[in-house]
């Protein structure tokens, strides 16, 4: 493009020279170099950015542990109040609660609907997808609407639809659950899987969408050349070709689940019937917000967050992510 | 729930710029017209199941009466009125709710956009100590899940600094979201790096580096992050509602959602008005999304997606 002016110095580019960080020179630059890296500018850039994270993400996850070891109480903002390490007892004390330990039950309901849902529907659904000439962004659109669409927004047309007389009823007649899908113990929880996996799955497709493309174009001409049919295709080079993207699908749906609160709080009125759609998110706030005991709330949260990492260790091994 | 979810979006944005293409190339091979037939139909009946409750939103926001029979979800001309959006809007104030929500999504894009070009490009394109750890940071940020953090944030935010009640306090955890600092990496990461030398060499300032060359280069990069980032907080439900109990200062997602609880049975027709209320929330992310689907889903980042 332009023609360089080439000196010994400055075939190695040294950002030290730049206008972005005055001073420095001669010995003095190799000392910083070796402090700071080849160059220091990058570290002025992401000061802003790694200043947030300590404010808004490291203190509060630290924060998060003290609490749920500590008996913590909310206190007028200045106020020196003594607030004791307790051991185990918050954890103890939500271990020991049966409200709590039903909504981790009910979450594991969840897991199991939704997450074998999601990742067969959004699979076959991309990779039928994936050939479509006609009616291209259409078939898209229509797909992805649901994930970008608000949940408070749809959720009001789901408590319509399957209200006792609503839309679904109607349709199903005398086959129709009674009570209603959502203020009944057994289908609350089942309804509240489909509708996440109704919302969530766009984004799932796109997922598998983007790996699909990954997946070799010359194995599906060799197996036709050995007379495989379509159905065998799918199930030997297609499901294996996108595992790393089922490992994170996998990953992500359990995410989801265990961060269920939305749907919960206003599909089924706070957790109803009886707590029969309960989730643990839930009961933190409702513990640790409106009934005051942010230490529960934070054990909660401290439990929630490694029986995640279990499963997701588990899908991992089970679905073998690292070696692709 | 954003900040979780989010790492995959940039995966997610990688999907089908190339694949349209290639997708286009390959397409009928030794398929037989029947199997062709059979995935339009499974794909329009499932497409058709996905848009429903979209349209009966619509049509439930403007019936005068709710009407779930089945005759109910197709247009009747007596039955149409425009009650529902007059009675949402004396309720909760609409316009005040969408200023709302376009603060608080709009403050979480600029931080977004403008940690992620910094960072993306310091953690690509530049050496210097500390840039693993940054890099570890940001995945850590997506993995750690805002939940366990929500009490923590709470207790800092609105009862320690006293931002409850305050847009500032809405925007700060999610003005980390890393899903921006991804997808600007991966794109300088393509930049070749002998420009960014020859620019060195021809004596251009880091600064001017970073403004001249390297930020013209991301601006195919900008709308997909805005209209990604854009859907985290417009949708976002949790944090503010824990943060904002002054009503006009809540988002319009709250103050739906506090409808739908709590005032909905004393009015007329309470599904007529939540349902107008819904489209009102739900319009411009669908809008947004329909303008710029080109953009959701093309962009080369499916790297993403391995991790």
């Amino acid at each position: 493009m332009s023609t360089p002016t080439v000196s010994s110095g400055s075939v190695t580019p040294n950002p030290a020279t730049g206008p972005a960080r005055p001073g420095g020179g001669g010995p003095r630059r190799s000392v910083r170099r070796r402090w700071l890296g080849k160059n220091p500018l990058g570290l002025v850039l992401s000061a802003p950015y790694l200043a947030f994270v300590l404010l808004v993400f490291a203190y509060p996850l630290v924060f998060a542990f003290y609490m749920s070891f500590h008996d913590y109480f909310f206190a007028a903002p200045g106020a020196v109040v003594d607030r004791p390490f307790v051991g185990l007892a918050n954890f103890q004390e939500v271990l020991s609660d049966p409200a709590i330990i039903r909504s981790f039950g009910n979450v594991g309901i969840f897991l199991l609907i939704n997450v074998p849902l999601t990742v067969i529907l959004s699979l076959v659904l991309a990779t039928a997808l994936n050939k479509v000439v006609h009616a291209r962004t259409f078939l898209r659109v229509a797909f992805y609407v649901p994930y970008v669409t608000a949940s408070v927004a749809v959720v009001g047309v789901w408590i319509f639809l399957f209200s006792g007389n609503g839309l679904v009823n109607q349709i199903l007649g005398p086959l129709a659950p009674d009570p209603a899908w959502l203020i009944n113990e057994q289908w609350a929880m089942p309804t509240i899987a489909i509708f996440v996996t109704w919302k969530g799955l766009g984004f799932f497709i796109l997922l598998y969408l983007a790996a699909l493309q990954n997946v070799s174009e010359e194995l599906y001409e060799a197996a036709a050349t050995d007379g495989a049919g379509k159905i065998r295709m799918f199930f030997s080079i297609t499901v294996p070709g996108v595992r790393p993207a089922t490992v994170l699908v996998l990953l992500l749906a359990t995410v989801t689940g265990a961060n269920l609160f939305t749907e919960p709080y206003l599909l089924t009125g706070g957790g109803g019937p009886n707590g029969a759609s309960s989730s643990p998110v839930l009961l933190m706030y409702q513990r640790g917000i409106e009934q005051g005991a942010p230490d529960i709330a934070a054990a909660i949260g401290v439990i929630l967050v490694i029986g995640v990492l279990i499963l997701a260790f588990i899908q991992r091994k089970l679905a073998g992510g690292d070696d692709s | 729930m954003s900040t979780t979810q989010n790492p995959s979006a940039d995966a997610a944005t990688g999907s089908v710029k190339t694949g349209s293409r290639r997708s286009r190339a390959r397409k009928v091979d030794g398929m037989s017209r029947g199997q062709n037939i059979l995935r339009y139909v499974v794909l329009f009946v499932g497409a058709l199941i996905f848009l429903f409750p979209f349209y009966y939103m619509v049509i439930g926001s403007l019936q005068t009466e709710p009407d779930s029979t089945i005759a109910g979800a197709f247009p009747n001309p007596a039955n149409i009125t425009g009650e529902n959006y007059v009675a949402i809007n004396s309720r909760i104030d609409l316009l005040q709710g969408l200023v709302n929500s376009g603060i608080f999504a709009g403050g979480v894009i600029l931080c977004t956009v403008v940690f992620g070009v910094l960072v993306g490009y310091a953690l690509a394109q530049l050496e210097w100590r500390g840039r693993g750890v940054t890099f570890a940071l940001v995945l850590l940020v997506q993995v750690v899940p805002f939940q366990l953090l929500m009490i923590p944030l709470y207790v800092m935010i609105a009862r320690d600094y006293g931002l409850a009640d305050n847009y500032l306090g809405m925007i700060l955890p999610f003005a980390i979201n890393s899903t921006a600092v991804l997808i600007f990496r991966q794109y300088f990461l393509q930049v070749p790096r002998a420009l960014f030398d020859a620019a060195r060499i021809d004596g251009a300032g880091e600064l001017k580096i970073l403004r001249s060359i390297a930020l013209p280069l991301v601006r195919p990069a900008l709308l997909t992050v805005v209209l990604l980032t854009f859907i985290g907080p417009w949708n976002e439900f949790l944090w503010p509602f824990l943060i904002t109990k002054e009503a006009s200062l809540q988002p319009l997602a709250v103050s739906l959602a506090n409808y739908l609880t709590n005032v909905a049975a004393t009015a007329a027709n309470p599904f007529g008005a939540i349902l107008a209320g819904a489209c009102v929330l739900a319009a411009p992310a669908v809008v947004l999304f329909i303008l710029f689907q080109r953009h959701f889903v093309s962009s080369d980042i499916g790297s993403g997606v391995k991790g």
